[in-house]
């Protein structure tokens, strides 16, 4: 008895030795997000220029209708499916325009659709690859073909932006991806941006985009609230934000500039690095487990063989 | 092979419980076959803000956790030499086997397309800094390393049984079904020659599996925390910390042996056997130094990351951490008492105060103190909680089932009417 | 030569170059080739055409002849030579049938067959004669030397009202009996005289034929949908619809497609073009469209028939940022349920506890197992 209690004293210590080995690991907050590509491609939605108008909405539907074989969103009045009505992204739709409008309030339009993060969560959490991150464009992109529908990466996005068919026999994950293998193949743009009549929304290389954005936020500075959204946030994205009211009202959430990636995955690879600490801990375990199987302890039984 | 140590549960097979549970399961096979043509919506209230229910928190994150008696009482015999713990690992292996069966189960229920799930396997596509692929794959193969740790049960009923059931079977057939006597006995004397090779075979090469058996759910629970790393600004504060692993793996042991102690006791009460007080006691021994060692760094932490003021706020939030830390502090204080401990009883109550905590902390990071936006709300559906009861009736179903095919349970000694069971150790000191 | 002689002494040479604006730009082309067409117009040489007329009701030479405004009419007849013309030749019998004998003769491979009407196939096509020969004979005769055929208005297009089930006459339009020369349909009941006339300016200008649809009709005036341009487009995206005729919503101009509206299914620059040079067309009105270019909506459906819109677009409303509760919550039965369960395994933990042994506590040698009772 006094064996195991000593045994397991000392057991006791041990973990708790782990556990102080790990804090500062456990602790790790943000390190500083690494430089910005800003050579990946991205896109600038000035809500003040935006009218409204949706044929973004509409364009988006029509040139990417075939990926994901989106249907449209029906209103609950509609009983004819006159209209393609989405109150928000979903399953069937890959952007969408939303109204800011409180009494009182100066109001607005808000275009939600992927951000297309620099260090995106989502690429990071899926587990057979099925969101990338393209490496000279920076477009984050799907592919059914990997994606077994987990769903973690709905969990991961911070912006709650992939959208889950939760109607379909077989089901996809919706989300933009900067027309990729359609309008953006053909035309070298988005078709949300080529549709849109005043300009607010504009499509580019990142470092153009924040050039643009800054120029406007210096010319017109009581037009604007003076940040662009999506510069910083999350270790920075590439779909960026100019707006007259504040984004928090727009609905587009208050976040770190921690990248949540970095922080996943350098507990993990502490842990993981290299295999060595679960491959250290089996030979451990084993020649623990080994020698107990010797020890002459075990009942007096003849024919005694190891295992159970 | 103390094969001997291990009886059968007498009893018949078709009870009234497993008409009832039966019935469960094909409510549930029902609701899996609409779920596969109308979609995972139709059959559940999982949405675009609530990605994961009670499927994944329940049948995954609990499940598995219940299912860690087996890795509890692994690591006490083998690695702790504590050998008087040896009689139950057999039903401890068993009730993993069917707890980490029914998770994956689960989650082919879950996921949307479970067809592509081949891509686990194909190296292009790991994306290794994912958590969930390293669940996944140490999950899968843990789950083939129960079963083989199992195996040598099955083996060593086929090779000895006398095929009772299976004659009497036969009999009972009209004689136009009825196979030849002969080449039956013949193929039954095959299926046991074969069972005891195979069983040989398996016997030399299985403590490199139950070594395994208990690496990878020491990798696979601590992911389980590592899940929820990648969503801070969802997951509240008073959870979301950088010792999510190391807090879900020190849970899941404690749960493990509360489960034990849990199992033990309910079989031993419905199936007329006398209470393992001895075994159980021990084990509540260690109970509390587990859950002392969980308490400080839960609450350590709270204090470095500056939340405790948080944790005491009486909102939401901080009512539900007090109460799955409180239930796991009360219940292991319990234990503290060595009158509790030799308390079948009190024990009980210990056990079942620990468990309810630790699930509820469980719950508390994957969906109570998940909040991913403002006007997000989940609560499952009926078809939704059908499915789940129908999976953890199911194995209940199969648990009874098998232990009377096979044996399972420690052998009561019915020499010299001690009670005691053959092999023992010396007493509780 | 002065513009004045091409257009007749009445007309001013504001309102001619209007009218050549009009027709570039019913053409898709750029204002920089209003020069071109000008010109062309101005030019003294004419197409030779010939223009047959079968199972029809002349209502497509009517309607190039109905325009306010004779420049039009003018502007056809001085570009071309209309060599044959039932309706609106001088001669007749004989005479009539020398001179469209002599015309293909003479323009062997230069000239324009138009067709207007259908087709009859049934009984070796004894349905329709003209000069003692049947119209499938003289379409074949005349499509053989010309360099395309026009297949104006929906009849000889495809083959129009008298081809409706069960077709008794068997008639077809001009694609199903001629498949060896350049076929341009310009379908319409009647169509728009400016599409007639930009067709021939097209060939004329650019000495090649126009981008044609799938169903051979010239992209420049049957690519879009009238959905895309009808100006009631906005009383249909925010749900305003007259529901019966002459009621208040019919009254104020709401959209038609209650009453059956095919604009969402049919190609044509109707709201564009507009008729009669008035700014008229069906809708306008207070008409549904009743799809007459097209070869499966006019007479073999219903007006009333309500049509399905193939590419839904949004509704004239925005969905709030705030977007209200999402995601579904607990329902009563499930909760109960929940609640039951959970209360009925709280009680049976408790009588659980109950039933076991209070205490077993063991000396070294105890008897005692613990047994429950």
């Amino acid at each position: 008895m006094e064996r195991q209690s000593r045994r397991g004293f000392l057991k006791t210590v041990g973990t708790g030795a782990g556990a102080l080995v790990l804090a500062p690991v456990a602790q790790a907050s943000s390190e500083a997000a690494p430089h910005a590509n800003n050579e990946e491609l991205g896109m600038l939605y000035d809500a003040t220029k935006c009218v409204g108008c949706k044929a973004c909405m509409a364009a988006c539907k029509r040139e990417n209708r075939d990926e994901g074989e989106l249907v449209c969103d029906k209103a609950p009045f509609d009983k004819d499916t006159l209209w393609d009505a989405p109150s928000d992204l979903s399953g069937n739709n890959r952007t969408v325009i939303k109204l800011y409008k409180e009494p009182g309030q100066p109001w607005s339009y808000v275009k939600a659709s992927c951000m297309h993060c620099q260090d995106p969560a989502c690429v990071s959490v899926c587990p057979v690859s099925a969101l990338t991150k393209d490496k000279r464009t920076g477009i984050v992109e799907y592919n059914k073909n990997a994606c077994v529908g987990c769903r973690y990466c709905q969990l991961a996005c911070p912006f709650n932006i992939p959208k889950f068919q939760w109607d379909r026999a077989l089901p996809q994950i919706v989300k933009c991806t900067f027309c990729k293998n359609t309008f953006l193949k053909k035309h070298g743009t988005t078709a949300c941006a080529d549709a849109c009549p005043t300009g607010a929304i504009l499509f580019g290389q990142r470092k153009d985009l924040l050039q643009e954005a800054r120029k406007r936020l210096q010319q017109n500075p009581d037009k604007y609230i003076p940040k662009i959204y999506g510069e910083k946030e999350v270790g920075g994205v590439n779909h960026l934000y100019l707006a007259g009211v504040p984004f928090a009202k727009l609905g587009l959430p208050v976040l770190p500039e921690a990248a949540p990636p970095r922080f996943s995955e350098k507990v993990m690879h502490t842990i993981y690095k290299g295999f060595i600490a679960p491959v250290v801990l089996y030979a451990t375990l084993f020649l623990i487990a080994f020698r107990n199987m010797k020890r002459p302890e075990s009942e007096p039984q003849p024919a005694h063989k190891e295992g159970k | 092979m103390h094969q001997d140590d291990f009886q059968k549960q007498e009893g018949n097979l078709f009870t009234k419980s497993f008409f009832v549970l039966l019935a469960l399961v094909l409510i549930g096979v029902y609701l899996v076959g609409v779920r596969c043509f109308k979609g995972v919506g139709a059959v559940s209230n999982l949405s675009d803000g609530y990605p994961w229910g009670i499927w994944i928190t329940y049948d995954v994150a609990v499940g598995t956790a219940i299912a860690c008696s087996g890795y509890a009482i692994a690591i006490l015999v083998y690695i702790c030499h504590g050998m008087r713990y040896h009689p139950l690992i057999r039903s401890c292996i068993l009730t993993s086997m069917f707890g980490y069966a029914l998770a994956g189960l689960s989650v082919m229920v879950d996921i949307g397309r479970p067809w592509n799930a081949y891509n686990f396997f194909v190296p292009a596509r790991w994306q290794v800094n994912s958590v969930m692929f390293e669940v996944a794959l140490c999950i899968m193969t843990y789950t083939v390393v129960l079963i083989l740790e199992f195996l040598p049960t099955i083996l060593y009923s086929l090779e000895k049984s006398e095929w009772r059931r299976l004659r009497e079977f036969v009999d009972n057939l009209p004689a136009a079904l009825s196979p030849d006597r002969a080449k039956l006995a013949t193929r039954i004397d095959n299926v046991r020659a074969a069972s005891g090779r195979i069983r040989a075979l398996l016997d030399k090469v299985l403590i490199f599996f139950i070594v395994l058996g208990i690496t990878l759910p020491t990798m696979h629970q601590s992911a389980l925390g590592s899940l929820l790393l990648i969503a801070p600004s969802k997951l509240n504060p008073l959870w979301h910390t950088g010792f999510l692993p190391l807090l879900f793996l020190i849970n899941c042991i404690y749960i493990g042996y509360a489960i034990v102690i849990l199992e033990s006791t309910l079989a031993s009460y419905a199936f007329k056997r006398p209470i393992e007080i001895k075994e159980l006691s021990g084990l509540a021994r260690i109970i509390p130094w587990l859950t002392a060692i969980w308490l400080s760094v839960v609450l350590g932490d709270l204090a470095w990351r500056h939340q405790l003021a948080a944790a005491v706020r009486f909102d939401f939030y901080s009512c539900f951490f007090l109460l799955d830390v409180g239930l796991v502090a009360l219940g292991s204080a319990l234990l503290f008492c060595k009158r509790i401990r030799w308390s079948p009883r009190w024990l009980f109550v210990s056990a079942v105060l620990i468990l309810l905590g630790g699930a509820l902390y469980r719950f508390n990071v994957y969906l109570i103190g998940f909040n991913p936006g403002p006007g997000w709300t989940y609560f499952p559906s009926f078809a939704e909680v059908m499915i789940s009861v129908a999976f953890v009736a199911f194995e209940i179903l199969a648990y009874q089932l098998l232990v009377k095919l096979v044996p399972v349970f420690p052998r009561i000694s019915l020499h010299g009417g001690s009670g005691k069971l053959d092999s023992e150790q010396e007493g509780a000191a | 030569m002065d513009s004045n002689a091409a257009m007749g002494n009445d007309v001013s040479r504001r309102s001619f170059l209007k009218t050549c604006v009009t027709l570039t730009a019913c053409m898709g082309l750029p204002h920089s080739m209003l020069g071109k067409v000008v010109g062309v117009i101005e030019s003294t040489s004419r197409l030779p055409v010939i223009w047959l007329h079968f199972q029809e009701c002349t209502g497509c030479s009517e309607s190039l002849l109905r325009s306010s405004h004779p420049t039009i009419a003018s502007l056809i007849l001085d570009k071309i030579s209309l060599d044959y013309h039932e309706t609106l030749m001088a001669g007749s019998g004989e005479q009539a049938e020398r001179a469209i004998h002599d015309s293909m003769a003479d323009n062997k491979g230069k000239y324009v067959l138009v067709v207007e009407g259908a087709i009859p196939t049934a009984n070796n096509g004894v349905f329709c004669k003209v000069g003692g020969k049947t119209a499938v004979a003289s379409l074949t005769a005349a499509a053989e030397g010309a360099l395309a055929i026009i297949a104006i208005g929906t009849c000889a297009s495809y083959g129009g009202v008298q081809s409706v089930a069960p077709n008794p006459t068997g008639a077809v339009g001009v694609r199903d009996i001629i498949k060896n020369k350049p076929i341009i349909n310009i379908p319409g009941c009647p169509p728009n005289p400016y599409t007639f006339l930009s067709t021939v300016l097209y060939y004329l200008t650019l000495k090649r034929l126009p981008e044609l649809d799938k169903e051979g009709r010239p992209l420049f005036a049957y690519g879009r949908i009238i959905h895309e341009n009808c100006e009631r487009r906005p009383h249909f995206d925010a749900g305003r619809f007259a529901k019966a005729y002459g009621d208040e919503g019919h009254a104020k101009g709401y959209c038609l497609y209650q009453l059956g509206c095919k604009g969402p299914v049919t190609h044509a620059n109707c709201p564009v073009q507009r008729f009669n040079d008035v700014g008229a067309w069906p809708v306008s009105i207070g008409h549904p469209c009743i799809g007459c270019t097209e070869p499966d909506i006019l007479f073999k459906t219903s007006i009333a028939d309500k049509v399905q819109i193939h590419d839904p677009t949004p509704f004239d409303s925005y969905a709030p940022v705030d977007g209200g509760k999402k995601g579904k919550g607990a329902d009563p039965l499930t909760t109960a349920m929940v609640g039951l369960a959970a209360g009925a395994a709280l009680g049976a933990g408790a009588m659980m506890a109950k039933k076991l042994p209070g205490s077993s506590l063991e000396k070294k040698e105890t008897q005692d197992d613990g047994t429950s009772k």
